[in-house]
């Protein structure tokens, strides 16, 4: 083995010196080991030194170079490891940095690039302040007399490399840029270094500031809104430096203007099915029945199906969302299985397919009061997807392992007509796989002798591009309701 | 009227500025204040300091030096007869903001325009003096943009291209019958003169530093310019062969698009219609393609439709793709770099990568999936060692598989 002594965080030369000896002596990437600051000779007990270059030197692509200067300054410890097993891959084959879609290459440039990334947004968003002078002399003198003084917090070792920028831009001025690592300064003349520093030594304003922040605010252009693009390219860890940033909230909120009330209100409502949902969901305002055994029967399922681990999805969703409504109603629905705001809520058919099925079931003529809504599935099933949960469709172990819960609740409940909202549903109640335009408009038998029909979920309503297409298959939807509906009062 | 601070002048002027589109800081010579008295530096590339919830870059102060104008463009907030409230900066006043926010490294430089007020010559030496004021008295190295105004002094123009990295000319409108109605005082001839003896200039400059490496700088980032989408009838169609001879005669760096809103006389309440931005934003893609990809503006012009819009759902280059079925699917091991360049989902750098890869081995669909963002979007249109897309390139449907998924929530939109 091998160790290397580097003598900082971006000590290219060091790291250059150490691999092109390393490279020559035909010491292979896996007997090096690479280290930082002032470690003792004990800790590398019976590791050698890495070898002197005395070989004929050898040479490499400038482009690796450039590469390898970037690399150098990520917080990545591998970062020198990664580099040598590239150089000595070049060593062998000098094309090889040509492969971009080599994965060595790839990760070695995608690191170049988080780095010149991290470089850019430095000097994008450092913010200079101006300090009195520390021996009292006057500031705002002719120009070059004030300094400045900036605080930053890079993601990686980038204040040397940056360094040069602040000098060609801000050479007629007196400036320090405080970092948590290092810190640099500048006299008009020499650039000196000192240790890092913390946050409370850099100044915490300037009355340029406010000038700043009206500019910001007129030049931004209330018509078109694009909060996204602003994040994209000015992320939240960069803000507590930027003095602007203060202004983002009340702007985007005043530009919203008109809009405001709307997302307000739809606001309130996901909140307070939140609250509802995480207080206990049993007490939610379901439309129970008082009295009778059917009611402590199904209080018992309840509390059973609350702590279901019958298949695995009890692991990743809130909790168990069970069905609810009168227990002598006379239609079932079985829809597929709760969403995002029904997982929340504890309840189901309270998001936006709910509500458009309680839309539909008003202009069907059927009174939801009077009837039981339940899933064929009682958890909610999703994709993490940064930071929503998408929706993601029952599989047939899943829908079996629940089958047993919508058994007990029509064996209470044993409503006249039950009705599959889509295929998932159609799926359970039938055990087999059903084809909805096949089956829909019609009363079908159900295994155990029931009555029940089959109709599209209301999801799919929601899901169709085409508005035309939409309205038609939303009036066949409410068509179909209104049908159930009399199906039921004549069965009743 | 009482005196107005700097702070409310600058709400004012930085708010009637806004219209312009262009903020770009990149393009010019590299140069640094390191040995002189001053600050300043550009680098090649501009940078963006801040970004407001609009989503635009903030890399300039961008100012009016005063809103007050003799004129009366319809389309332009700042006209004589709108009631908009007035401020006026003296040339000290703006000088001074800009090293102070420069300084504390809030922007690349300044970017300045005007209404016309008393004359265009009076007009233009007031811009022309915060320039001079900035590169000789304070010695400002960074980036300066000046809007000129065509029908001043030819002399004094030229100054401002001495002093400025760009200088623009907005032609403001697509058409000259447009121009005509809504800009009566101004003159598209004179206005195409005033870009033909700018770019004369630079072309000079250009072949004089080439001989003496101290021959006066001429505005070393170019000219651009800007019109003004939706204002009269122009459709895409003409308005990409507009911008395309604009490119070819007067040399352009850029043809900025800035897509009309009705303005009204406070822009501080949101305008009564949002302005369309999606055709705003595919005629920028379509200026890409004719920059970048090699696409002539005819071609762009075959993906319009028959009233000679832009498809604004899919970009040009997919909706180019679409109607041109037969020169795809490209082989990514063997087509040139043109061919490449075409297939939807490739950009140039991509390409490029691909170029420099396939010399060392023939590459797999997984190889282009990990040199491109979607590979979900190239597939039809490549075939690679191991993947050739045997019925997607046939398929009617194929434009309706790659148009982005409708986000479609309600049932009917209110």
């Amino acid at each position: 083995m091998h160790a290397v002594l580097l003598a900082d965080e971006d000590d290219f030369e060091g790291w250059r010196d150490a691999a092109r000896g390393l490279a020559v002596a035909g010491v292979p990437p896996r007997e090096v080991t690479w280290q930082v600051g002032q470690g003792g000779g004990d800790l590398f007990g019976d590791e050698a030194p890495p070898p002197a270059a005395d070989g004929p030197a050898f040479a490499v692509p400038r482009a690796f170079l450039t590469l390898a200067q970037s690399v150098i300054c990520h917080s990545d410890p591998e970062r020198f490891a990664l580099l040598y097993t590239l150089l000595c891959r070049i060593r062998s084959n000098p094309q090889a940095m040509e492969d971009g879609a080599d994965p060595l290459v790839q990760r070695l440039e995608r690191m170049a690039k988080e780095v010149r990334r991290d470089m850019h947004k430095m000097h994008a968003f450092l913010r200079f302040r101006e300090v009195p002078e520390p021996d009292g002399g006057e500031t705002g003198g002719p120009d070059g007399a004030e300094r400045f003084v900036a605080w930053f917090e890079p993601d990686h070792h980038i204040v040397r490399a940056t360094a040069g920028f602040f000098v060609r831009r801000f050479a007629g001025m007196r400036w320090s840029i405080l970092t948590p690592e290092l810190s640099i300064h500048w006299d008009g003349e020499r650039l000196t270094e000192s240790p890092g520093a913390a946050r409370t030594d850099a100044p915490s304003g300037d009355p340029v500031e406010e000038t700043w922040k009206t500019y910001y605010s007129s030049i931004f252009n209330p018509a078109r809104l694009k909060v996204g693009a602003m994040l994209k390219e000015m992320p939240k860890k960069y803000w507590k430096n930027m003095p602007e940033t203060a202004l983002v909230a009340p702007l985007i909120a005043g530009a919203q203007g008109r809009e405001a009330a709307m997302v307000e209100a739809s606001k309130r409502k996901l909140s307070e099915a939140e609250v509802e949902g995480l207080a206990t969901a049993d007490k939610a305002e379901r439309r129970l029945q008082p009295g009778g055994n059917a009611l402590a029967a199904w209080e018992a399922i309840l509390a059973d199906a609350k702590a279901c681990t019958r298949c695995h999805l009890y692991k990743h969703a809130t909790q168990t969302v069970f069905g609810e409504g009168p227990l002598d109603a006379r239609i079932m629905f079985v829809g597929e299985q709760p969403g995002d705001q029904e997982d929340l809520a504890g309840r189901p058919f309270v998001g936006p397919a709910g509500q458009l099925f309680d839309r539909a079931l008003g202009e069907a003529g059927v009174d939801r009061a009077q009837t039981y809504v339940t899933n064929a599935v009682k958890h909610f099933k999703f994709e993490r997807r940064g930071k929503r949960r998408i929706h993601s469709k029952p599989e047939a172990p899943e829908i079996e392992a629940c089958r047993w819960w919508i058994e007990q609740e029509r064996t209470l409940i044993r409503p006249p007509v039950t009705v599959a909202l889509g295929a998932t549903a159609a799926r359970s109640l039938f055990g087999r796989v059903m084809t909805i335009s096949r089956v829909r408009g019609q009363a079908l038998e159900l295994p155990d002798g029931g009555e029940a029909w089959v109709t599209v979920h209301p999801s799919f309503l929601l899901r169709l591009p085409d508005p035309d297409k939409k309205r038609e298959e939303y009036a066949r939807f409410v068509e179909d309701l209104a049908r159930i509906g009399e199906r039921a009062k004549a069965l009743a | 009227m009482a005196q107005l601070g700097t702070r409310e002048k600058l709400a004012i002027l930085a708010d009637a500025a806004k219209y312009d589109a262009s903020c770009a800081s990149s393009g010019t010579s590299k140069r640094n204040s390191i040995g002189g008295k001053g600050i300043g530096s550009t680098e090649g590339m501009g940078i963006c300091h801040a970004y407001a919830p609009d989503g635009r870059c903030i890399s300039l102060l961008k100012i009016l030096l005063t809103n007050s104008c003799i004129f009366d463009c319809h389309y332009c907030i700042n006209r004589k007869s709108s009631n908009v409230r007035r401020a006026r900066f003296t040339a000290e006043e703006v000088v001074q903001l800009t090293l102070a926010f420069y300084k504390r490294n809030y922007i690349e430089g300044l970017f300045l325009s005007s209404g016309i007020i008393r004359s265009p010559d009076y007009t233009m030496e007031q811009i022309v003096r915060v320039a001079r004021s900035l590169r000789e008295e304070h010695d400002f190295h960074g980036y300066i943009h000046l809007k000129t105004i065509p029908d001043a002094d030819p002399e004094l123009v030229h100054q401002a291209g001495l002093h400025a990295d760009r200088v623009s000319i907005n032609v403001e409108l697509p058409t000259v019958a447009g121009l005509t109605r809504l800009a009566p005082e101004k003159d598209a001839g004179r206005i195409e003169g005033a870009m033909k003896d700018m770019k004369a200039a630079i072309v000079d400059t250009r072949d004089a530093k080439r001989r003496f490496r101290s021959a006066p700088n001429f505005a070393p980032a170019g000219q651009s310019t800007q019109m003004i989408v939706g204002a009269d009838g122009a459709d895409d169609r003409a308005i990409i062969g507009r911008a395309s001879g604009l490119y070819d005669r007067f040399r352009l760096r850029r043809v900025y698009y800035s897509a009309f809103s009705p303005i009204p006389d406070a822009s501080a309440v949101l305008p009564l219609k949002r302005p369309p931005l999606m055709r705003e934003h595919r005629l920028y893609q379509s200026d890409w393609l004719m920059r970048f990809y090699g696409f002539e503006p005819g071609e762009v012009g075959q993906v319009t439709d028959a009233a000679g819009m832009l498809p604004l759902d899919i970009d040009p280059k997919l909706a180019w793709a679409l109607k041109f079925r037969e020169r795809f699917p490209v082989d990514v091991n063997r087509a040139d770099r043109e061919a490449l360049l075409r297939v939807p989902g490739l950009g140039v750098k991509a390409v490029d990568k691909i170029v420099a890869s396939r010399r060392l081995r023939s590459l797999r669909l997984d190889d282009v999936a990990r040199l491109t963002v979607s590979i979900a979007k190239v597939r039809p249109f490549i075939t690679t060692a191991d993947w050739r897309p045997t019925l997607l390139t046939d398929r009617a449907d194929l434009g309706a598989r790659l148009r982005p998924a409708s986000q479609q929530l309600e049932l009917f939109a209110a």
